[in-house]
């Protein structure tokens, strides 16, 4: 007997916008300048709200932080395209599109600093806290998805992961029973090239990340991560089929980090300059800005005013932030149970006779 | 009803009851909450339409259909986390991990998750689930399915872990279980799945998580346990009895939170203590019972509370497992010392 094909897949790139700011028309997604402009917006204010983040670091007003420099067209475009109802289910590198969803800048802030409060976020925001431990999320993403699908809600759960984390024995488990269940769940990999300063090749031996869907019999894409309308376009085909009950979609978005991995981090050690200069010039801002110039849309001083904005916003989420009020030391026991069991209510007074309440 | 009042309506009939395995009586609370509420779902490997191994989620699926009663891919991590993202959502998921030896893949999601959600959030989000484990020695199965391991989850704050002993309680702490705001552990000593039966009252109703119970009351020593080994303990009082030792023993249901009062004041009474479990001795649960007895009873006891508890080595193989397990007789020899002492 001769050996028979089985199985035969063919995985798919999607770029709409080139690195000098022309966009295929033919692939264009449907938005109007208003909207794009919108966009535009969102991703320099999240670039004000990193550039703000590593500079606090340095004055020692900001905990550790893993800076989203030059993914924010994954965030904006990805966050554009979803409604209301959807869940966002973040790792760690996700400020970006956290801060769309409706997190305020200020509990951003909050949360890197240090403070709990900072992931308690306003009830109708649809956004679990940052997941810490790599790709444990990525099984949130196909809970939630199940949850929305058991009680027949029309929306989609959106979960985001590294490249690193697709390593992790949680990743395949969570697409694998997103397969099985059809959840209604976008897996979103911001495939940044590096896990610290491992590179993508020695994560996996595979081409792309985008592939191993077919090993899930889900659908998976390719995008140009720095090509906001890529994704965008991605990104709704996606959650039209989820909402829609065509079940769960894996896109990976190719990007890159243009900054360390942390604070904590310095990539110069495991990665050249030139590479790193050859990635800025694909920086996911300045090719929307050049769309939008050659569109007669934008110049430098409009963007001026835009810059100035952003950083006057971003300076009042931090002024928000540092006014807080400081947590009470039984703030860490209260929150442990519904009711405060006998344990931590002698334990919480032990700490109070320690340091006052 | 209280318990009490349960147990005086139970013996004049007034309720209607059934006798019942644990094994039943915990699919009982199942079927029970799942017709009451909606949003309570189970999960996990082969408790669909093989209704679990040990038959815990029989008639389930026939009941609820496929949507609620959800057959899993085999993946323990999966089953935990997708019941995180579910139980944070709206749902109240009732995981099932085939056997406690099984649960360490999940082991990342339950505690930097589960155990986390409502700390980190600062209550805005929480994660009201159960996850069901057959846990225990004594049936003779392969490798890996005998662990006793709630030690792992009490050094790990943010759950509650429960161990009910027989039907009664099995169905009213898993009741409670499900209904609870917090994530559940919930252990089921598999060895006494269908050991015997008991009359459980058809409705539903809770036993409250944090109480222990009374399970023989003496004067001479306490002995505390919890889970299939509260059998055990019962065995040695009898036989203890025929030699004029009353024991006392204390189930105490609830490992975390713990109901330290029925404890210390059965111990203020006695002024002796056992502790018997079947994980093992050094670092277990045991050498916490013996210091918080140490802290609030210490001018009360006339010995040394002694631990009668697995080895400190590997669950051993079918072969040799009667070498681990307490018995009868190691519980009674304890007992002797301590009156002797």
């Amino acid at each position: 007997m001769p050996r028979t094909q089985v199985y035969h897949a063919v995985t798919e790139r999607l770029e709409v916008l080139d690195p000098m700011g022309v966009a295929d028309l033919e692939l264009m997604p449907d938005l109007s300048d208003e909207e794009v402009l919108g966009i535009y917006g969102d991703m320099v204010r999240m670039r004000a709200m990193d550039d703000k983040a590593l500079k606090m670091q340095r004055q020692g007003r900001m905990g550790t932080w893993p800076p989203i420099k030059g993914q924010e067209a994954i965030q904006a475009g990805v966050a554009h395209a979803m409604i209301q109802g959807d869940w966002l289910i973040p790792a760690f590198r996700e400020h970006g599109i956290m801060l769309l969803r409706g997190v305020p800048g200020r509990l951003i802030y909050a949360y890197w600093a240090g403070d709990e409060r900072g992931s308690c976020f306003p009830e109708d925001v649809r956004c679990f806290p940052v997941a810490v431990p790599v790709g444990s999320q990525w099984q949130h993403g196909t809970g939630v998805g199940l949850s929305l699908k058991l009680r027949g809600e029309r929306a989609a759960a959106v979960t985001f992961g590294g490249d690193g984390s697709t390593s992790e024995g949680d990743f395949h488990e969570a697409l694998n029973c997103a397969g099985v269940l059809q959840v209604p769940t976008v897996f979103v990999i911001q495939n940044n090239q590096w896990a610290i300063s491992i590179p993508l090749h020695r994560q996996t031996a595979s081409e792309t990340l985008a592939q191993k869907a077919h090993g899930y019999g889900i659908p998976g894409l390719q995008v140009d991560g720095n090509d906001v309308f890529a994704v965008y376009a991605a990104a709704v085909e996606a959650l039209e089929r989820a909402r829609s009950g065509g079940g769960p979609t894996l896109i990976e978005a190719v990007t890159y980090r243009l900054g360390d991995h942390t604070t904590a981090d310095d990539a110069s050690r495991y990665r050249s300059d030139d590479e790193v200069a050859a990635w800025q010039e694909r920086d996911p801002i300045l090719r929307l800005r050049r769309y939008l110039a050659d569109r007669g849309l934008w110049d430098d001083d409009r963007d001026e005013v835009l810059l100035e904005e952003a950083r006057a916003w971003v300076d009042a989420e931090v002024e928000a932030m540092e006014a807080m009020p400081t947590q009470a030391p039984s703030d860490i026991f209260r929150h442990m149970y519904a009711e405060l069991p006998l344990n931590l209510a002698e334990q919480m007074a032990e700490l109070e006779a320690e340091v006052g309440s | 009803m209280s318990t009490a009042e349960l147990a005086t309506a139970t013996q004049t009939d007034a309720v209607a009851t059934e006798r019942l395995t644990i094994a039943q009586a915990v699919r009982d609370a199942m079927r029970d909450e799942m017709e009451r509420d909606p949003s309570v779902i189970v999960l996990g490997e082969d408790v669909g339409i093989d209704g679990g191994v040990f038959r815990a989620t029989e008639g389930l699926i026939e009941r609820f259909g496929p949507e609620r009663v959800i057959d899993t891919p085999l993946a323990e991590s999966a089953i935990i986390g997708m019941s995180v993202g579910m139980a944070a959502t709206g749902m109240r998921p009732v995981a099932e991990i085939q056997f406690m030896g099984f649960v360490y893949p999940a082991i990342n999601q339950l505690l930097a998750h589960a155990a986390r959600m409502r700390n980190r959030t600062r209550g805005r989000l929480t994660v009201p689930m159960v996850v069901r484990m057959p846990y225990g020695g004594g049936i003779h199965p392969p490798e890996h399915h005998s662990e006793s391991y709630e030690t792992l989850f009490l050094n790990s704050p943010g759950f509650k872990v429960v161990v009910p002993s027989n039907p009664y309680d099995a169905k009213g702490l898993l009741t409670a279980a499900i209904r609870d705001p917090d994530p559940v552990l919930f252990m089921e000593p598999k060895r006494i799945y269908r050991a015997f039966r008991e009359q459980v009252p058809s409705e539903p109703y809770t036993v409250p998580i944090g109480s222990a119970s009374v399970v023989r009351e003496g004067n001479d020593v306490t002995v505390v346990s919890w889970g299939a080994m509260v059998r055990v303990c019962l065995d040695a009082a009898e036989m203890l009895a025929l030699e004029d030792v009353s024991v006392e023993v204390v189930d105490l249901r609830s490992l975390n939170p713990l109901d330290r009062e029925t404890v210390l004041a059965s111990v203020a009474r006695t002024g002796r203590a056992v502790v018997v479990h079947e994980a093992p001795r050094s670092n277990g649960f045991g050498g916490e019972i013996a210091a918080l007895i140490g802290e609030h009873a210490l001018l009360s006891l006339l010995a040394p509370v002694q631990r009668v508890a697995g080895f400190d080595v590997v669950f051993p193989m079918a072969k040799s497992e009667r070498f681990y397990l307490p018995t009868r007789d190691r519980v009674a020899r304890a007992v002797r010392e301590t009156l002797e002492f």
